[in-house]
């Protein structure tokens, strides 16, 4: 029943066949799709962010969007491919471990446009999105060393591959520069992608954290992030979000967030494609294109003194002229600094 | 109460799963219908969904091959009365030893790539059992922690291989792909109704492993050995069998069977090694393994069964945007806790039935029995 009213509300029945001639070749009428990554929707984080993206387009134009989790790695290609026959696009996928089976499909659907984040696909008709964590986790790094009073900071992330380290160095790299003497304890939480949702065993590695010293801790671990960020906060220090602004979640002890637009990535993809103004090729979000930064509102403008906004303008303005360089650790798998 | 009353195998094997999963059924389309949808649409875009196409088919299949494999990886040695709980943490070890082997041949011939990965992940997943057998058999460590904590430490141990080892470069915790004459060719490539599926020459190894199983438990020596073992492990010990021997022999060929997942998966479909690939099938096995009362023929239902859960669950939740993917997890957990958990709930009633028939009354002296 159901099944049969998805094919035929909206737009494409009012537009009949010049719907179908625009899906044909598909230009702009088509409705988008975006299919998350293993976590889900509804992971407080990454996936929730490209939701906030795609809702963001339907409030904004009231344009409807399809949207699908996946259970296994197999319905990758297959729920991809489900979309594109069906006409939708573009199709975004937040993750990099689509980026293989975007390969296959995408060849298959020349004329689908795709959206990949946080990874390449170097195809014609697909959009290859990287943020550069580094250069905001700079700016958290240098706002937390400036707040740390015992000299010893921590990072807690999910678990060890060059995505995460690159926040983790970029954190370092910042408190550095502010501090050259500054501690920086690092930890995982877990070993595989459940540690994004392993809360329980975030707040253990906080509070061991805040045991050995840290009294501001950065927090780049999806939805497990927040038991970091309990810890800190039960402890009366400082945590630092991730992804979202989380500065809402424990006012007065969220130093700030990282904050790293994923749901603009998704809307622009779709809002590209609904005003015809689609391009492929590999779109790079920093500091200086708003695609990251540190947070700061209402929940944590106290905490930062005017001394430190003073310093946080200078370094943005100092990454944003190339002045600074902030190392991407992607670049060839190290830290320069630890 | 009485003494179970032998019940035709038809009925153990077949209608009593079936019940179950009948009654899984109705409770799941009680839940689709409090969302508002309608049940039997639900139903049917999960029915057709698995089974109304040819790709439905092809998904259907790989799914079953996956769980075939981590199926029979438990009812080996609930033969010989113990649990592995390591299938997921075996098929996830032997994930490296498969794609290890197939990027080192994959510039030869899929046959190479075929039998290397194959030989290459069973070795692995035996070995990955092996030890908590040992342990086990020797120690008396309990193989039920053992496999369970094996599965932690295969986890650690392999996101630390994919994201620090056998990265791709510039991927971040993946191996590359496998070159294009090294793929393992597709049921597709030669049957155009299976188009797009990933079922796989894999499919048939699937076969075999449940051939070589009830040959191996019913038809030989070692076989006779297990299920002695898991009878009765006194009577075994004062027939002069060796527990350390079967319990390591069954546990090492039930790691080499989760193994062949990784090809089959894997080698197979993904044609990469990806953190976390085995994605719970490890688990759902244990599942498999107990609906199909441990036999490769109830295993072999027990697996289709599963696989049409997840392409159809997969299906629904495309169809019905509705449902969220969650009451499919809701539905294929009422199965398992149907078949499961609550698997005998069905036998009372049964034997009350099968019974009289059975045993008709002149010759029953068991029926004054069967009334209490």
């Amino acid at each position: 029943m159901s099944v049969q009213n998805k094919k035929f509300t909206g737009a494409k029945a009012v537009l009949g066949t010049a719907v179908f001639a625009a899906l044909m070749t598909g230009t702009a009428l088509a409705e988008p799709a975006l299919i998350y990554d293993a976590a889900g929707k509804n992971d407080k984080s990454f996936n929730e962010m490209a939701w906030n993206g795609a809702e963001a387009y339907k409030e904004e134009t009231g344009n409807s969007y399809r949207d699908f989790e996946i259970q296994t790695d197999a319905q990758r290609e297959q729920a991809l491919r489900r979309f594109a026959q069906q006409g939708q696009s573009p199709i975004v996928v937040p993750g990099f471990t689509w980026a293989e089976p975007l390969n296959v499909v995408a060849q298959e659907f020349p004329d689908t446009h795709f959206a990949i984040i946080d990874s390449v696909v170097d195809l014609p008709n697909v959009r290859s999105v990287l943020f550069k964590e580094e250069e905001g986790s700079y700016l958290v790094g240098a706002l937390a060393a400036m707040k740390s009073e015992s000299g010893t900071i921590g990072y807690i992330t999910a678990f060890d591959f060059p995505l995460l380290q690159a926040f983790g160095c970029g954190y370092v790299q910042g408190a550095k520069a502010v501090d050259p003497d500054i501690e920086v304890l690092q930890n995982f939480i877990g070993t595989d992608f459940a540690a994004f949702n392993d809360i329980n065993t975030a707040g253990e590695v906080g509070r061991s954290q805040l045991e050995r010293g840290a009294d501001v801790i950065y927090a780049a671990a999806g939805a497990a992030g927040e038991g970091a960020l309990q810890a800190a906060a039960d402890a009366g220090k400082y945590g630092i979000g991730v992804d979202s602004n989380q500065n809402y979640l424990f006012p007065g002890n969220m130093l700030t967030s990282m904050v790293k637009r994923v749901d603009v990535a998704v809307q622009d993809a779709f809002m590209d494609e609904l005003n015809g103004e689609w391009t492929s090729g590999i779109v790079s979000l920093g500091l200086a294109e708003g695609g990251v930064g540190a947070a700061i509102d209402e929940h944590n403008q106290d905490l930062i003194t005017d001394e430190m906004q003073a310093k946080l303008d200078e370094l943005t303005a100092k990454i944003n002229s190339g002045e600074i360089e902030v190392h991407d650790y992607r670049s060839d798998n190290s830290c320069p600094v630890s | 109460m009485s003494a179970r009353q032998p019940l035709p195998n038809w009925v153990t094997i077949v209608l009593m799963p079936a019940l179950n999963v009948l009654l899984a059924f109705i409770i799941g389309g009680l839940a689709v219908a409090i969302i508002g949808e309608n049940p039997l649409t639900a139903m049917w875009a999960l029915f057709y969904g698995a089974f109304g196409t040819g790709m439905g088919w092809g998904f259907t299949l790989h799914y079953a091959t996956n769980f075939i494999f981590t199926g029979l990886a438990v009812a080996i040695v609930f033969k010989a009365g113990m649990f592995n709980i390591g299938g997921e943490g075996q098929a996830y070890v032997a994930g490296l030893g498969a794609i290890m082997v197939a990027l080192w041949l994959d510039q030869t011939h899929w046959v190479f790539v075929l039998f290397g990965s194959t030989i290459a992940a069973m070795m692995m997943g035996s070995l990955w059992a092996i030890i908590p057998a040992w342990l086990q058999a020797k120690r008396g460590s309990h193989i039920v922690i053992t496999t369970i904590m094996f599965n932690f430490i295969a986890s650690a141990f392999m996101s630390y291989m994919l994201a620090q080892v056998i990265t791709a470069p510039g991927a971040n915790a993946e191996t590359r792909t496998i070159a294009e004459q090294g793929r393992l060719p597709l049921l597709s490539d030669w049957f155009d109704a299976f188009q797009y599926s990933p079922l796989n020459i894999t499919f048939f190894f699937g076969i075999a492993a449940l051939i070589f199983t009830y040959v191996l438990i019913w038809r030989t020596k070692l076989g006779y050995k297990i299920r002695t073992l898991g009878a009765n492990p006194e009577a075994a010990r004062y027939a002069g069998i060796s527990a350390v021997y079967v319990i390591i022999i069954s546990m090492a060929i039930a790691g080499a069977m989760a193994g062949l997942m990784a090809v089959n998966e894997a080698v197979g479909v993904q044609k990469r090694l990806v953190v976390g690939y085995v994605h719970g099938f490890g688990f759902v096995g244990i599942a498999v393994a107990f609906m199909g009362r441990s036999h490769p023929v109830g295993i072999a239902l027990a697996a289709l069964l599963f696989g049409a859960l997840y392409q159809g669950g997969q299906e629904l939740a495309f169809e019905l945007p509705a449902v969220p993917s969650d009451l499919v997890v809701v539905i294929q957990a009422l199965v398992i806790l149907f078949t499961g958990a609550m698997g005998e709930m069905f036998r009372p009633l049964l034997e009350r039935i099968f019974a009289r028939r059975v045993n008709p009354a002149p010759e029953a002296p068991t029926t004054a029995e069967t009334e209490a």
